[in-house]
């Protein structure tokens, strides 16, 4: 077995050594991942820029402590997400809870839209007015469970992948995710339900 | 049989039901009851495709022109920027 490559691909040794080139190979393949994280946690295009600019500037420096347990692109999310995090708490210090109190589903709100409105034409679903609407649904989360939701739902990671970039149990990543998912579905229902009122309209 | 006050109780699986992921054991108690019960099947449906549009939307979404001519610049690997 060759120990020298990473999870996806890289020389370990030369990252090691702080080689430029290994190193740009590693940006080029991650860049969009990373902005793409960014601007989904803070729905800023300048600030998105500064983090993604912010967490390579981190591995560069980092890499000499990455022992290649995980890979390379988990171990960038995790420098990400803690860059996205902290940049939230210190523009929004009342927003970000202390206490984590999302560890079982006893909170769960019973749903409160049930109007049937995935019969929808996908023109409807997809507009960029729905675009808008749908973004800003995500903004509204609470950071915590906004990162497991990016992280799970719409950069695709694994369960446990989530919960190792975030550090957290695979029942918290999974508890969390649940109410993120429930809080959304609740605006999307409450949002296309106006339209499916509409339609129905005479 | 399952009674409307089985929706509450069931809640807290629907996600991991969505994902697939639950026992068959769990999974087949939660289509039994969705087959008698429209507001959970409604709750499901709406689940599911709330989790599909946000996966329908990040495949759209573009990198803005110059993000990565501005990083590898910021990281002073300019020379080594991917034609």
């Amino acid at each position: 077995m060759d120990n020298s490559k990473t999870r996806d691909g890289f020389s370990l040794a030369a990252l090691h050594a702080g080689d430029r080139a290994e190193f740009a190979r590693v940006v080029d393949t991650y860049y969009e991942m990373v902005y793409r994280l960014a601007i989904r946690m803070l729905s800023n295009p300048q600030d998105a820029e500064d983090i993604l600019q912010e967490t390579f500037i981190k591995a560069y420096r980092k890499f000499h402590n990455f022992d290649g347990r995980s890979s390379v692109s988990t171990w960038l999310y995790r420098i990400a997400t803690n860059e996205a995090l902290m940049f939230l708490r210190r523009q929004h210090p009342e927003l970000t809870p202390i206490d984590d109190t999302y560890e079982n589903d006893e909170g769960l709100e019973k749903p409160a839209h049930i109007v049937d409105w995935c019969c929808l034409p996908e023109e409807e679903l997809m507009s960029a007015e729905a675009q808008a609407y749908l973004d800003e649904a995500v903004e509204s989360l609470p950071p915590n469970l906004r990162v497991v939701f990016i992280l799970r739902d719409i950069q695709g990671l694994s369960t446990r992948e989530t919960a190792e970039v975030l550090n957290l149990t695979e029942m918290a990543v999974k508890t969390r995710l649940s109410r993120a998912r429930f809080k959304l579905r609740e605006l999307l229902s409450k949002y296309y339900g106006e339209k499916v009122a509409e339609e129905s309209k005479p | 049989m399952m009674s409307h006050e089985d929706c509450r109780y069931l809640l807290g699986s629907l996600s991991e039901f969505v994902d697939g992921s639950l026992e068959i054991d769990v999974c087949a108690e939660i289509e039994r009851h969705l087959a008698e019960c429209d507001d959970c099947r409604i709750v499901v449906d709406s689940l599911k495709k709330t989790i599909y549009l946000y996966h329908a939307s990040a495949e759209q979404a573009s990198i803005p022109e110059g993000v990565k001519e501005r990083l590898f610049r910021s990281l002073e690997l300019d020379d080594l920027l991917p034609k």
